[in-house]
């Protein structure tokens, strides 16, 4: 029993100097040079070592597949079947022709083999369509030796699962409990400072202060999930008086783009935590949260934004006009609120690497705190930012026709597939007015021939 | 985790399935993925809902016959081998099935009568193995929704059933169907072709 005592005290100073080690290092390395700003390059150099492990275990499972003499599941990015871009009245025209063994009379009438193309298109969208595969997370075409990502499990061999449990390991063992300690000191610094800031008379310095907290928190949230940014064109960067537009896969979108700039949220009054920071940051400077009630007035919320955007000591807006997460393969239908205010619209493309860790929140699976958890046990969270040059409406154009504008130049520059519909689908049905135009140009091909007859 | 891991050996009755569709296997462990992702609440089937959730089937006029041809026989769980029979009519048809065929195995799903019958059971609404007039006018309207009048449509449905009627019952049977678009390549119209 006398033999522990000392055994005891030992361990305990041991503990005491490894935890001092810990945060020692956990200031000089990250929190340092999140205040001022700077980076040693040591994300950069840990992101190329992981993929070169990647590159290795995905051959291995190849070799792997092939001794067994399997078939290896390989996504598709390009859809897994051959479809047609021809339109509806081009292939009832030509299966028409091919089909039909009276003389060709230019009068369109309906035939049988009509059907032809409704079913067809019909199986094709079953096996493979636009919109259900962008909210599931996108599939990776080599293995990133975590398990949520893999589908050829029994190829495993034996090395590649001691080199995975290694990397369980380091992501449960090691890089979890920093990341938390970081979120946790991210966080709090923030609470803190912006209520310690808005005890300050409103003044230059006052804001001075204001944006440098903000800035420093969002770059400690940022290292506490190692994200890894790469920020193009930083002279096309949100000015007061405008409204920063940018394509929506994650809750994380908001922290990396306000580490790199100072905006003004715009989003519902949350209870817990959140509220908590909410009510913190509009201590330090305005930003625009909105009642659960006052939410469906849209008149509302188009008056308070516009009164924030033409003050131009006021900070740019930063919203997502998308609405809902999509899986950062495309861009769905922005809803037009935002740009019927009539301010300067600056669209900024985030396209995130999943070969890190996927940072789409895919909010019908995971809750909150199961998708924070789910970020700070990946490698990392990589992504690219591009700045694009700010958009204005033009006179002939309406608000819809705008927010597809500077839907397609965020599309365009991010890589990612420009999409018509809305990204309320992942929750609601289709509207019945969008059949009723496939309805319209099937009427148009059959009865086109009748003359005098409309019905709008 | 939520991990979406599933191979062949995953699926079951993979052989079978196989053998009766003639799917590849590569092709059938895309359509099982594909058949996991429409499975919203991962029930191990699909029902009408997760079919009618697909934007694109949605404003397909024929859509709701489509989803309908699924679940015969008022069934209301479409499972994995049920969701391949169906895609398997618009296999491509590879010319070497025809030569060495045994006559006394099945047709594959995917021949042209096969593909003649899917077609046929959309307009045959009630499954009697006619084409009424009554029920040609039901699809014709589900085509053109409120775009055309009812006595235009009725003049083109009786034009259509009078063409195809040969034995004058006032209805289209399936061989008086299939008789009249014989010339149509059938084959190329109701295919879908896999990438590689």
């Amino acid at each position: 029993m006398f033999l522990l005592l000392p055994f005891d005290s030992l361990i305990v100073s041991l503990l005491g100097i490894s935890l001092t080690v810990l945060f020692t290092l956990l200031l000089v390395f990250i929190i340092v040079p999140a205040i001022f700003g700077v980076s040693f390059g040591i994300r950069k150099l840990y992101m190329k070592t992981l993929l070169k492990i990647f590159a290795w275990a995905t051959l291995r499972m190849e070799r792997g597949a092939k001794e067994k003499n399997h078939q290896l599941y390989k996504p598709y990015t390009n859809g897994i079947i051959a479809k047609d871009p021809t339109s509806l009245e081009e292939e009832i025209k030509e299966i028409r022709r091919s089909g039909s063994s009276k003389a060709l009379d230019n009068t369109p009438e309906f035939e049988l083999s009509d059907i032809f193309y409704f079913c067809r298109k019909g199986m094709e969208t079953i096996m493979d369509d636009e919109v259900t595969k962008r909210f599931s997370a996108e599939e990776l075409e080599s293995w990133n030796l975590l398990s949520r990502t893999n589908y050829n499990f029994q190829y495993i061999s034996l090395r590649l699962t001691v080199l995975w449990g290694l990397g369980v390991l380091i992501r449960y063992c090691f890089l979890l409990p920093l990341r938390i300690a970081l979120a946790f000191t991210g966080i709090s610094l923030l609470v803190v400072g912006t209520t310690v800031v808005g005890y300050l008379p409103n003044g230059r310095f006052k804001e001075f202060l204001s944006k440098h907290v903000h800035l420093m928190c969002y770059r400690i949230c940022v290292r506490a999930l190692t994200a890894i940014i790469t920020y193009h064109d930083r002279k096309n960067r949100p000015r007061n008086g405008g409204i920063c537009v940018a394509n929506h896969t994650s809750p994380i979108d908001v922290i990396i783009l306000a580490s790199d700039g100072y905006y003004a949220m715009v989003g519902q009054v949350h209870g817990g935590l959140m509220g908590v920071i909410q009510r913190a940051m509009v201590k330090a400077c305005p930003h625009v949260w909105f009642e659960r009630s006052e939410v469906k007035d849209r008149h509302l919320v188009a008056k308070r934004l516009t009164e924030h955007v033409q003050d131009t000591s006021k900070l740019p807006i930063l919203i997502f006009p998308e609405g809902t997460c999509i899986n950062n393969t495309s861009v769905m239908m922005f809803k037009k609120g935002s740009f019927e205010i009539g301010a300067t619209v600056y669209p900024v493309a985030i396209k995130y690497d999943p070969q890190f860790g996927d940072a789409f929140w895919n909010s019908s699976k995971y809750g909150m705190v199961t998708y924070l958890l789910r970020m700070m046990t990946s490698w990392a969270i990589v992504c690219s930012v591009w700045y694009l040059p700010p958009m204005t409406r033009e006179a002939e154009e309406d608000a819809v026709q705008f927010a597809n504008r500077v839907k397609s130049a965020i599309a365009r520059q991010g890589g990612l597939v420009d999409l018509l519909w809305d990204g309320g689908l992942k929750r609601e049905k289709v509207k019945d007015a969008f059949k009723e135009e496939q309805q319209k140009l099937y009427s148009k091909a059959i009865a086109g021939g009748h003359e005098g007859r409309s019905r709008s | 985790m939520g991990s979406r891991s599933s191979h062949a050996a995953r699926i079951p009755d993979v052989d079978s399935i196989q053998r009766e569709t003639g799917f590849s296997q590569a092709s059938l462990l895309r359509l099982y993925h594909r058949f996991r992702a429409l499975d919203r609440n991962d029930k191990g089937y699909l029902s009408r809902v997760d079919l009618q959730q697909i934007g694109a089937l949605a404003v397909n006029p024929l859509g709701d016959r489509i989803i309908d041809s699924f679940f015969p026989d008022g069934s209301l769980q479409l499972d994995f081998p049920g969701f391949v029979r169906v895609l398997a009519r618009f296999r491509p048809v590879d010319d070497g099935d025809h030569g060495n065929r045994d006559p006394k195995e099945p047709e594959p799903l995917n021949s042209r009568m096969n593909k003649l019958r899917f077609a046929f059971q959309l307009y045959d609404l009630d499954r009697d193995g006619k084409i009424s007039r009554h029920e040609m006018l039901q699809v014709l309207r589900l085509m053109v929704g409120v775009q055309v009048t009812e006595e235009q449509l009725e003049s083109i449905a009786d034009r259509t059933v009078q063409e195809a009627d040969e034995d004058g019952d006032g209805a289209v049977s399936f061989l008086e169907f299939a008789k009249s678009l014989e010339k149509m390549n059938i084959e190329q119209k109701m295919s879908i072709r896999f990438l590689k």
